[in-house]
């Protein structure tokens, strides 16, 4: 029970950044690598915050600010620098390591003792049958919020503008728009869900560490890759839900992994090796189709 | 008025492959005007289009509407004025996105894109209106992802959303090429309709000799970057085919070929 919580726990932490990379990889097209440590990002910023008394509820929306900046930096490297996608990301990458390391003071900052999302005197005057599932709840109405808004955002009219600057910039000229902006604002947007979910790791967790942002990239892309295929053909399924499910499925795998006798320590290893086989399996399938047809 | 005064264009300015496109091109183009454009390939007809949009910049000259001076101002500004079609019809489309968004998209043209909803659900009796007269099922298929269109249909939509909004300028870039012959046929008299309705100054680049004849009251044929034939009103009127197929012959024979 314990293993299927915390998997649930740190499956729909990890959503929200999923719901970012979503936005960047799926809609936008951009393989924006910024994430490695805007996710860090987010963490450094609230434990600072936390560790000097601020209310854990602010540490939210000062993550997510912090996060929206350095999307923005990434985006104007590349549309006002005209620099490539990739390299923007790894710029914006390597810059915030250093200005993680200033905000949070070292490379690891705990806050065991003070208040969190997850431990603040109501969440302890909560009777004891509630207690252990009290977190998972807080984190599914997290996520579902975030996709609830998303959703939102991606129907309005700022929305619509930020799809069709994915899938065809050329439009976008031709309504007027300079598409650079609405990219700008796209990263900015995936960035500051990035580093929420880096603040909800932090508290959740109780610590920040300079290394948690390795391979971000890779746990993001492959819930993204995973929720998309899986319900492929249940169209009635939004792809932001495919999202959300789709990352906590790749923690079970992670999990799964785990238990066969690895060590934590080789976590990346299996992180990035179940990515390279969900990547394959989805390139072989598009094969076969093709075959098919 | 649309004028493009003293164009100069130089590829690859600087290497050996260095090719001059325009030097020193001159065109006037009065509002209102329909001018279909012929010419070779490599003949400068998309280059000069680009260059209208600010696809592309120029080395020397000016770009004027009206009596401004357009020359720096970036692609995307320019369009507020001009709808343009391209010859793949993904081009004015969104793919991933339905018909209804599309239209919804185009819709909204020269508006503030804010956090309003991107569909308006009175709108949507407009929009079936506007595709119905298509001929094409288009307004009952609102839901359906524009990826999975024809190429035809999708013209046919890129056409209707580049002429949805109130613009002065439309340019049509061989938006016929990509399209079987009965398709092209039906794009083409439905071009000839907006811009009757609209009053659009039109400019259209074609490879099809008899859209360049039927349509249009101006016929511009270029070749290297200079136009070799210009033709309005009745003496547009009498031109056929077969004068501008002499035509072709003779710049090609001039070409050594």
């Amino acid at each position: 029970m314990g293993i299927i919580l915390g998997i649930l726990e740190q499956g729909l932490i990890y959503a929200i950044l999923a719901l970012g990379v979503y936005i960047t990889y799926r809609i936008l097209d951009f393989p924006d690598l910024s994430v490695d440590s805007t996710f860090p990002l987010g963490a450094a910023v609230t434990a600072v915050m936390i560790a000097n008394g601020v209310h854990p509820l602010l540490t939210l929306p000062a993550s997510l600010i912090a996060g929206a900046l350095a999307g923005m930096v990434t985006g104007l490297i590349h549309v006002k620098g005209k620099v490539r996608d990739l390299l923007s990301g790894i710029i914006t990458m390597t810059a915030l390591y250093s200005i993680n390391l200033r905000i949070a003071g070292k490379a690891n900052l705990p806050i065991f003792n003070m208040n969190t999302l997850f431990k603040n005197p109501l969440m302890d005057s909560l009777p004891a049958s509630i207690a252990p599932y009290a977190p998972v709840i807080l984190l599914a109405v997290l996520a579902i919020v975030c996709k609830l808004i998303l959703d939102w955002f991606l129907k309005t009219k700022a929305g619509f503008l930020l799809r069709a600057t994915g899938d065809n910039p050329n439009l976008v000229t031709s309504l007027a728009k300079d598409g650079g902006w609405v990219k700008i604002e796209g990263l900015a947007i995936a960035n500051g869900l990035t580093a929420l979910s880096g603040c909800i790791m932090c508290q959740y967790q109780r610590y920040f560490d300079i290394s948690m942002g390795t391979g971000t990239m890779v746990v993001a892309l492959a819930s993204v890759i995973i929720g998309i295929n899986l319900f492929r053909r249940l169209t009635f399924v939004k792809a932001t839900t495919a999202v959300l499910v789709g990352s906590v499925l790749y923690k079970g795998c992670v999990a799964v992994a785990l238990n066969f006798g690895f060590s934590p320590t080789d976590m990346k290893l299996i992180t990035a090796v179940l990515f390279l086989i969900i990547l394959l399996a989805g390139s072989a399938r598009k094969r076969r189709a093709k075959v098919h047809a | 008025m649309l004028e493009l005064r003293n164009i100069t264009k130089i590829y690859q300015p600087g290497t050996v492959n260095e090719t001059c496109l325009f030097h020193g091109f001159n065109l006037q183009i009065p509002d209102k005007q329909f001018v279909s454009v012929v010419g070779s390939n490599g003949s400068g007809k998309t280059s000069m289009l680009n260059i209208i949009c600010g696809s592309i910049p120029v080395d020397e000259g000016q770009v004027i509407i009206g009596d401004r001076d357009i020359t720096r101002m970036p692609e995307y500004k320019r369009h507020r004025v001009i709808g343009r079609v391209y010859q793949n019809p993904a081009m004015g489309t969104c793919p991933s996105m339905n018909i209804l968004e599309n239209m919804a998209l185009a819709d909204n043209k020269g508006k503030r894109y804010g956090l309003g909803w991107g569909a308006n659900r009175r709108r949507i009796q407009h929009y079936r209106d506007l595709l119905s007269q298509l001929g094409l099922g288009l307004e009952d298929k609102l839901e359906v992802k524009v990826g999975s269109l024809s190429g035809g249909q999708r013209q046919a939509m890129a056409l209707l959303m580049s002429t949805m909004t109130p613009i002065d300028f439309l340019i049509l870039d061989e938006h016929t090429a990509a399209l079987d012959p009965k398709t092209a046929e039906t794009i083409m008299a439905l071009t000839g309709k907006i811009v009757a309705e609209k009053k659009l100054t039109t400019i259209m680049v074609t490879h099809n000799l008899r859209y360049a004849v039927d349509y249009g009251d101006r016929l511009i044929m270029m070749h290297q970057g200079q136009t070799v034939m210009d033709k309005a009103g009745e003496d547009k009127q009498r031109t056929g085919i077969d004068d501008l197929l002499s035509k072709f012959n003779e710049i090609s024979v001039e070409c050594g070929n």
